[in-house]
């Protein structure tokens, strides 16, 4: 007679580890090779923000006057010896000066979204859990910065405190970001209002009142996390538009101070020599476009994978 | 053995030092015994003209209407009527968990084991809260953070309200979650919700319910989202457990059959007005309101006819915008006559002192006996 083979209670598989919603998340960005680039792109430049002098071949003030002299005393063209991108109408060699300008677009990505949700979250998260007049006067409140001219308020910031310790600091780059950020914190606000208005009437909320768990904690703890999704993707698209912001600030003169040079002022300062010497353009407005293309993949790629929706898909 | 964890005052510190430490315990003993006996006499929960309105565009929706009961220490009362009669809110109105706005309690007298709820600010009440009343809800499935472990959700009431350590908190955890059937508790501490089957969601929140040894527990149709086998496991469990730790249950169902099963006195609620209260027996041998006949007689019966329809009660429960003086049952009820519909009938007893109606019909000098 057969043995019928029958589960043992002690072989039961064990279950699957806690995944949790994080890895889930992680997974499926692995699948997406858009966001992958993305991620790649991203990492590259914060790597290059962080140890970009220490590989440039040059100091970024550097001028290469020699090198220059023994050409035509104009701009380098890429491919000179010791100068793969070439050199500015000084002799500053253009690749230590894209490395150096990487770190400023780094520390705008970081310090602006810093602001953004220092100022952001808690005024989103304020008007939609305590709603009523609160609410009402906080996005009063966001819509007149909303409608303020952004450019206006960031150039009347950096006149206004140029001169005080703030003004000063990272050589005048903290105010022009700090500004940037005061402008840009309205639809993180607005987002997490809405994720804030929406969660504050699931079952599991009301769950948490009913054993008692304080306010504070119930918005940290269980309306935040649930709300993070967004409030991450939201926060990555922004970077691009803050590093188009300090590109676009430098481009008008308001921002880093030569001989440092940011992208922006690198594309700036090479417009002049556009039809000479194309690199001195070429080669930043690459630099930023990766640098957007990266974080806009990264941001899209998150917003797939931390979608709950699409659990399951894919 | 539970202790208040109020914080000791300053003026108490001496009067506790004169005492060498077994005569502190002795007297503490003996204050906690009277304290007790004190307690037994009157009822845990003591909800007297209980009335929630809710203001809609439409109007005042009168949810709850002068509703008074009482849940004495370790009962279990059930609450049972059909959807939208307001069981819930009443539960909800205990715990003080009614949304303000649109919801507001605009009369009545809520005593729990001798404190005023109503009177309390809101702080006071959330340190109630969990603590010394638990709350069951009907939905497991969406009652439990998503984002969150099974072990943090269970030990938050803990560490809330009992000021634990660490370790001491996620070992009460474990126990409980080996004491509402969850095996290998201890390996499933750090499991998300969506790891848990419906009924062992159903247990965790029972386990969070019971996390801080509540007094109360308010189960708000805590069998309702899961299916029957399940749902007899889950009743049962709440059973043994509040046995076992002597907590009293507001059982809240549309499901006579649970409450007769679960409960030791049962209300009948219509239209935000309790309609009949009484024993379980009592209530099931010799109902008094024809709206009770009607919810025991659309249960399916063993002997049904294979292929009948199942019987029901005509009609809907009425909106509850200034419902008129009569009785609010009226409408659906075959044995209305001209008093129902110009006058409410008052709760007045059946027979015994626990067993009370709200019916015209069948009062001794009515048309029904």
């Amino acid at each position: 007679m057969a043995t019928i083979s029958r589960p043992v209670a002690g072989e039961i598989v064990q279950p699957r580890r806690s995944a949790g919603l994080w890895s889930d998340a992680f997974g499926r960005l692995r699948k997406n090779k858009l966001a992958l680039v993305g991620l790649f792109l991203v990492i590259t430049l914060l790597l290059t923000g962080l140890f970009g002098p220490i590989i440039a071949p040059w100091p970024y003030d550097y001028q290469d006057l020699e090198a220059v002299f023994a050409g035509t005393g104009g701009p380098l063209p890429p491919l000179t010896a010791g100068h793969i991108l070439g050199t500015d109408q000084l002799g500053r060699d253009l690749l230590s000066r894209l490395l150096d300008g990487a770190r400023i677009s780094v520390s705008v990505a970081l310090v602006v979204q810093l602001v953004i949700i220092t100022i952001g979250v808690p005024i989103g998260a304020i008007a939609g859990w305590f709603g009523a007049r609160l609410d009402n006067i906080l996005m009063r409140f966001t819509d007149v910065i909303y409608a303020f001219p952004d450019l206006l308020f960031i150039i009347l910031l950096s006149v206004a405190f140029r001169d005080t310790a703030v003004g000063q600091a990272m050589d005048g780059l903290l105010l022009v970001f700090v500004a940037i950020g005061l402008t840009s914190w309205v639809t993180v606000a607005r987002l997490v209002r809405g994720q804030m208005l929406a969660l504050k009437e699931t079952e599991f909320v009301e769950a948490a009142r009913a054993i008692g768990v304080r306010d504070r904690r119930i918005v940290m703890r269980h309306l935040l996390p649930n709300g993070m999704g967004p409030i991450i993707v939201a926060i990555t698209l922004g970077i691009p538009s803050a590093i188009l912001a300090e590109a676009t600030l430098a481009y008008i003169g308001i921002g880093v101070q030569p001989p440092r040079a940011s992208w922006g002022s690198l594309v700036a300062e090479g417009q002049k020599y556009v039809r000479s010497e194309p690199h001195l353009v070429v080669f930043p407005a690459i630099a930023i476009a990766l640098a957007l293309i990266g974080f806009t993949f990264l941001g899209d790629g998150l917003r797939d994978a931390l979608d709950p929706k699409l659990k399951g898909k894919q | 053995m539970t202790m208040q964890q109020e914080p000791v005052s300053t003026e108490d510190v001496p009067t506790v030092i004169d005492l060498s430490p077994d005569e502190a315990r002795r007297e503490h003993q003996e204050q906690m015994a009277r304290q007790e006996a004190e307690r037994k006499d009157g009822a845990l929960l003591q909800v007297r003209g209980l009335s929630t309105h809710f203001n809609t565009p439409d109007g005042v929706v009168q949810a709850v209407d002068d509703v008074s009961f009482e849940v004495g220490f370790g009962e279990t009362l059930g609450l049972v009527g059909e959807s939208g009669c307001g069981k819930s809110v009443t539960a909800l109105s205990i715990a003080r968990l009614v949304p303000d706005p649109p919801g507001r309690i605009v009369a009545g007298e809520i005593m729990f084991d001798g404190i005023d709820v109503l009177k309390l600010d809101s702080d006071e009440m959330r340190k109630l809260r969990g603590k010394e009343i638990g709350f069951i809800f009907q939905d497991p499935l969406t009652s439990l953070n998503p984002t969150l472990t099974i072990g943090y959700q269970i030990a938050e009431s803990i560490r809330e309200h009992m000021g634990l350590s660490q370790k001491a908190a996620s070992d009460r955890v474990v126990d409980l979650l080996g004491k509402v059937g969850i095996p290998r508790a201890r390996d499933r501490l750090d499991d998300y919700p969506f790891q848990f089957s419906g009924g062992m969601r159903q247990r965790v929140m029972i386990a969070i319910a019971l996390s801080c040894d509540p007094k109360l527990i308010l189960a708000d149709e805590p069998t309702t989202a899961l299916d029957v086998t399940i749902q007899a496991q889950i009743l049962e469990l709440i059973q043994t457990l509040s046995e076992e730790f002597h907590t009293a249950v507001l059982l809240i169902t549309h499901d006579l059959g649970i409450a007769a099963g679960m409960c030791d006195r049962v209300n009948v609620m219509y239209a935000g007005e309790i309609v009949e209260t009484g024993t379980v027996d009592e209530l099931f041998a010799n109902p008094q309101m024809p709206y009770a006949w009607g919810l025991l007689d659309s249960l399916p019966r063993i002997d049904d006819v294979r292929g009948e329809r199942l019987r029901t009660i005509e009609g809907l429960p009425p909106l509850l915008i200034n419902p008129a003086d009569a009785c609010r049952f009226s409408p659906r009820c075959a044995y209305a006559r001209d008093i129902c519909r110009e006058q409410g009938a008052q709760l007045t007893s059946r027979g015994s002192e626990a067993h009370l109606a709200r019916c015209w019909a069948t009062e001794p000098e009515g048309w029904i006996s």
